[in-house]
């Protein structure tokens, strides 16, 4: 039966995985139930809170509503893959001096959609990481020292990048 | 909640998605899945199988042709906001589609699913009557056109056949100098609208109404044309006068309520966003130059 699990592989921060998945599980679901990487967020499951962002092949999506068989052959990253070794990521060093998270719930999500964007727009306006993060929800912070670190992020990445 | 159980087909070629769609009697199309998954994890629907398109090849198109714009039924929503023919020929869809969810969402939304969910509320809809979209509708049968009003059946019903599916649409694009304005009110950014107006505008040597689109969104069932606001329009001066004129025939035009936007709100939602959606219309809009 097509609707039975099915073994499919993928690689989820640069190692290769195979996991067996009912079609109907989420990619969200299979990478913490099945993979055990819990740092993705699962808050409403209809894709409107963002916490589980995480990018396919370089694109961000709501893994809520992407099914897992459906990422089959694709390149997964996830909060998990940001840190380099023991070092933060200059976005998570930038959150923790800015104190962008209190719960951390949102985190993850709003990590990988700026993550995105800093890929894509490596200098943003307030307006753009603003309007990036606008299908993020926070319920504690009030997104002020996120955008804050977002933008401190930018300049270090930057100048990281610069020769 | 989690998703009911189906039956998962991940065709490569359209003649394969056709083929499993006419042989199956109760599947749906999965294509970018920011409408069909909500609901499939809500429970609101739960297809036997699940035709997912994303791997069929050539969907993904944006074709430009002398006076209409093909654009693929898969073409994601963020790559239409990202094309320079989108922003060019059609800078009515392109300013519909940034109001279109979120950034994250509009990476997997696709144009067809838009079309073919059929929200009242949507964007795409929208604007695919104000510019005379015609829907290619393709089945193992073979391949048919729908216009936007025989596409557009009802509150999320679409004229297609059980065993068709939507391929591409086909959408007029107004002459170099027309002006666009898409207009929407939500209490968020990315929110559901609770009206959206469409607006087109040429004008002649004059400054007159040379042609001109007034559609709705979010007020009925399906996304409606005001009509006897374009007809006041037609070959007269839309200073702010007139276009509060015709306006205001948006207002009347309203059906659909809700307990968070009642009636008398709504219209009152529809005749402002008609304004600001014409306003800036005219203003972008070019006087057609007269050959000497
Ligand atoms: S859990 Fe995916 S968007 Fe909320
Ligand atoms: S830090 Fe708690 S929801 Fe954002």
């Amino acid at each position: 039966m097509t609707g039975d699990p099915r073994a499919i592989s993928m690689t989820v921060n640069g190692r290769e995985v195979t996991l067996t998945v009912e079609p109907r599980v989420s990619l969200a679901d299979a990478l913490r139930q099945d993979l055990g990487l819990t740092g993705t967020h699962v808050g409403c499951e209809h894709g409107v809170c963002g916490s589980c962002t995480v990018l396919v092949d370089g694109t961000a999506v709501r893994s809520c509503l992407l099914f897992a068989v459906q990422a089959e052959g694709t390149a997964v990253e996830t909060v998990e893959g940001l840190a380099r070794g023991s070092a933060l990521h200059p976005l998570q060093e930038a959150f923790r001096r800015h104190h962008a998270l209190q719960c951390g719930f949102c985190t993850p999500g709003v990590l990988m959609t700026l993550v995105e964007l800093l890929r894509a727009d490596p200098c943003p306006t307030e307006a753009a990481v603003r309007d990036a993060l606008s299908g993020n929800l926070c319920r504690c912070t009030g997104y002020q020292p996120i955008v804050a670190a977002a933008l401190d992020a930018a300049t270090v990445l930057a100048a990281e990048a610069a020769p | 909640m989690k998703a009911p159980p189906f039956d998962y087909h991940r065709p490569a070629s359209l003649d394969e998605a056709l083929g499993l769609l006419a042989g199956q009697p109760d599947a749906r199309i999965l294509a970018g899945g920011q409408s069909l998954v909500p609901m499939l994890n809500m429970r609101l629907a739960a297809p036997a199988t699940l035709i997912d398109i994303n791997r069929v090849d050539g969907l993904d198109r944006i074709e430009e042709g002398a006076d209409r714009v093909t654009l693929g039924a898969m073409v994601r929503q963020r790559a239409l906001e990202a094309s320079p023919v989108v922003r060019r020929r059609l800078p009515l869809l392109a300013e519909a589609v940034a109001q279109i969810g979120h950034p994250v969402t509009r990476n997997r939304g696709t144009v067809g699913g838009s079309l073919c969910h059929l929200d009242p509320a949507a964007e795409i809809p929208a604007a695919a009557l104000a510019l005379d979209a015609r829907l290619v509708a393709a089945s193992a049968r073979g391949t048919r056109r729908l216009a936007m009003e025989e596409f557009a059946l009802g509150m999320m019903t679409t004229g297609l056949e059980p065993d068709e599916m939507l391929v591409a649409v086909e959408l007029a694009a107004w002459p170099e100098g027309h002006g666009a304005g898409f207009a929407e009110f939500a209490r968020r950014p990315g929110d559901f609208a609770m009206a959206s107006a469409a607006a087109l505008v040429a004008l002649d040597g004059a400054g007159r109404v040379d042609a001109v689109r007034l559609v709705l969104g979010a007020v009925a069932a399906t996304p409606l044309r005001v009509t006897e606001a374009e007809a006041m329009l037609m070959g007269r001066t839309p200073d702010t006068t007139l276009i509060a004129e015709a306006a205001a025939l948006a207002g009347p035009c309203v059906t659909l309520e809700d307990p968070q936007a009642p009636l008398w709100y709504r219209a009152r939602l529809a005749t402002a966003m008609a304004k600001r959606a014409l306003t800036a219309a005219v203003g972008r809009a070019d006087r057609k130059r007269v050959a000497a």
